[in-house]
């Protein structure tokens, strides 16, 4: 049964009225070549005992193996609490409500969670969050290509030691408007960008430059550096951060001389489980001039009648449901439930506790490493690590995560793809979740392949 | 009804136009687009670049909307009315005058003879008001 009210004849009642024979011709203004013909991996139907039993065996996986990786989504200890509270009755939606006013409790999480972001980022603004770490990338570069009024180029330089999974989906939502996205090298005792591999874009009119902190490989880059080199080219500068490293490191609004001009990142870190890669959340921070270019929604406070704090959306005329094709962006809800969840990991933890978070990552991925280079790993890069690492194998990394997958270990995320002139590589992860124990027998395992 | 000040010149998308001594023009929105706005919060004001007939050049943002600036003629902008940015009410309270938006050089004085007349932009917004 199809879970459409209309009945053939409304439909041909209402085709006609407009003058069209199917409903397929409603969309012949889609070029051919856009169209995909059949999904040929989603398989066409399951019942509701297949699908859940594929759902309960997928869901098996989850929490079952120590995880060793990381590459743009990670494990942390979320207490017990969080989700208790997330998932009341109240919160428990994924969209900024309609008639949004009416639900002052879930403006004020938002609200709240901006203040937060904006905070932890060092940045003036923050809008209600966006859909993951990847697609904020693109609509800062899409954002940047409106306000940076100063360049023409729409050209945007994107670091190779950028997630190369958050490069891929920039390409994919910019390539299309015009906007050129050109990869920088990186160096290769570093493992960062130096002023060096961008001496090549000195005289060019770039509308700006994306940089990660920490990188993809786990390592800081230079970020002050790079934010001057971008401002004194009139070049955006915008940084893709872990917001949990940002307890420990200068934050984006203060690198450089006068700080970054974007700053996004993927919230997941914050209190939202692994969960086999979704659903998470992205954030944005930007400065108060460049508001009126950011997608996404904002909640603001403000006082009522009676003179009472209140919460309200906010900058609505440059939404789309106002502006219609010329809006910001297309982003008009965001990922309510997983910001609430967030919001109440950074209220638990507090300065302190995401302070003890990012120490103890650190601090484990510096024992780690140690392990790792006495046990006679390549390590590469000579750079200070966040909560990641890279290793050259003589092994395939996929050999490597195969084999470790049947002691019980997530061993990390093979990178040889995406960098084939650094060999047999992979990054591996570690969090505050892994105990020294936990650590020494990784090694031990990994020598004994 | 919306004052409408015969001496100026006016396009469908509300500008008015008034052609100043030098020969350069001014142009703003009229009373009866701000109305229609509503109190309006920001101006995003054109740059000083050159601009064909009917090119979106700006926008002014009310509570209720956004909504575009056009060029109502072919030329190069030469000045645009910072005070806006820091007052952009000054388009609500004075719209033909302190909330003037940019001005212009024109490329070519004809097209100024298809501008409509006071008395033309008064009738097309008559059946609105």
């Amino acid at each position: 049964m199809p879970f459409i009210p209309h009945t053939s004849d409304d439909i041909k009642t209402m085709l006609d009225a407009i003058g069209v024979e199917k409903i397929a011709d409603l969309f012949d203004e889609i070029p051919k070549e856009l169209l995909i013909e059949g999904l040929t991996h989603v398989p066409s139907q399951m019942n509701e005992m297949q699908v859940s039993r594929f759902i309960k065996d997928k869901s098996r996986v989850d929490h079952s193996l120590k995880c060793f990786a990381g590459g743009g989504a990670y494990e942390h200890h979320i207490p017990a609490a969080i989700w208790q509270l997330a998932t009341r009755g109240e919160f428990y939606t994924a969209y900024t409500p309609y008639q949004a006013e009416v639900s002052q409790g879930s403006l004020q999480v938002i609200y709240e969670f901006q203040s937060m972001m904006a905070k932890l980022t060092g940045m003036e603004v923050s809008n209600a969050s966006m859909y993951d770490g990847a697609s904020a990338l693109a609509e800062a570069a899409l954002m940047a290509v409106r306000a940076n009024r100063k360049s023409k180029s729409k050209v945007i330089l994107v670091p190779r030691t950028v997630n190369p999974v958050y490069r891929q989906v920039l390409h994919n939502i910019v390539h299309n408007q015009n906007i050129k996205v050109v990869d920088v090298d990186f160096d290769s005792t570093t493992g960062t960008v130096t002023l060096d591999n961008l001496a090549q874009y000195n005289d060019q009119d770039i509308t700006a430059l994306v940089i990660p902190q920490p990188n993809h490989f786990g390592v800081f880059e230079d970020v002050d550096a790079l934010t001057n080199w971008a401002h004194d080219k009139n070049t955006f500068a915008i940084a893709v951060v872990n917001p949990t490293s940002l307890a420990l490191l200068k934050a984006p609004g203060q690198w450089g001389n006068d700080g970054v001009d974007i700053c996004v990142g993927e919230g997941q870190p914050l209190g939202v489980p692994l969960s086999s890669g979704g659903p998470y959340f992205g954030f944005m921070t930007t400065r108060q001039k460049f508001i009126r270019n950011m997608p996404g929604r904002i909640v603001g406070q403000t006082t009522d009648l009676d003179d009472k704090p209140g919460y309200t959306l906010a900058f609505q005329a440059r939404e789309q449901h106002i502006r219609r094709a010329k809006a910001t962006s297309n982003i008009c809800t965001n990922q309510g439930l997983m910001v609430t969840g967030a919001t109440i990991y950074m209220a638990l933890l507090g300065e302190t506790g995401l302070k003890q978070v990012a120490t103890a990552c650190m601090q484990n991925c510096t024992y780690l490493k140690q392990k790792l280079q006495e046990a006679g790993i390549k390590v590469l890069f000579n750079s200070p690590n966040f909560h990641e690492l890279v290793i050259q194998t003589e092994k395939k990394p996929q050999e490597i995560i195969n084999d470790l997958a049947k002691v019980g270990i997530i061993a990390g995320v093979d990178l040889s793809g995406f960098y084939p002139e650094l060999g047999n590589v992979m990054s591996i992860c570690v969090t505050e979740t892994k105990t020294q124990a936990d650590m020494d027998d990784f090694v031990a395992n990994i020598v004994s392949l | 009804m919306s004052y409408v000040p015969d001496n100026f010149k006016y396009v469908e998308s509300h500008e008015w136009i008034e052609v100043l001594d030098n020969g350069n023009v001014r142009i703003g929105i009229t009373e009866h687009a701000q109305n229609a706005l509503g109190d309006i919060v920001f101006v995003e004001l054109p740059e000083e670049d050159t601009y064909a007939i009917g090119d979106e050049c700006g926008v002014v943002e009310s509570v209720k909307t956004a909504s575009d600036i056009y060029t109502p003629l072919t030329g190069t902008v030469v000045a645009v009315n910072d005070a806006l940015e820091d007052a952009p009410e000054l388009i609500n309270e004075n719209p033909y005058d302190d909330g003037w938006i940019f001005e212009m050089s024109i490329d070519d004085a004809n097209e100024l003879k298809d501008l409509m007349t006071a008395e033309e932009y008064r009738n097309s917004i008559e059946d609105e008001e």
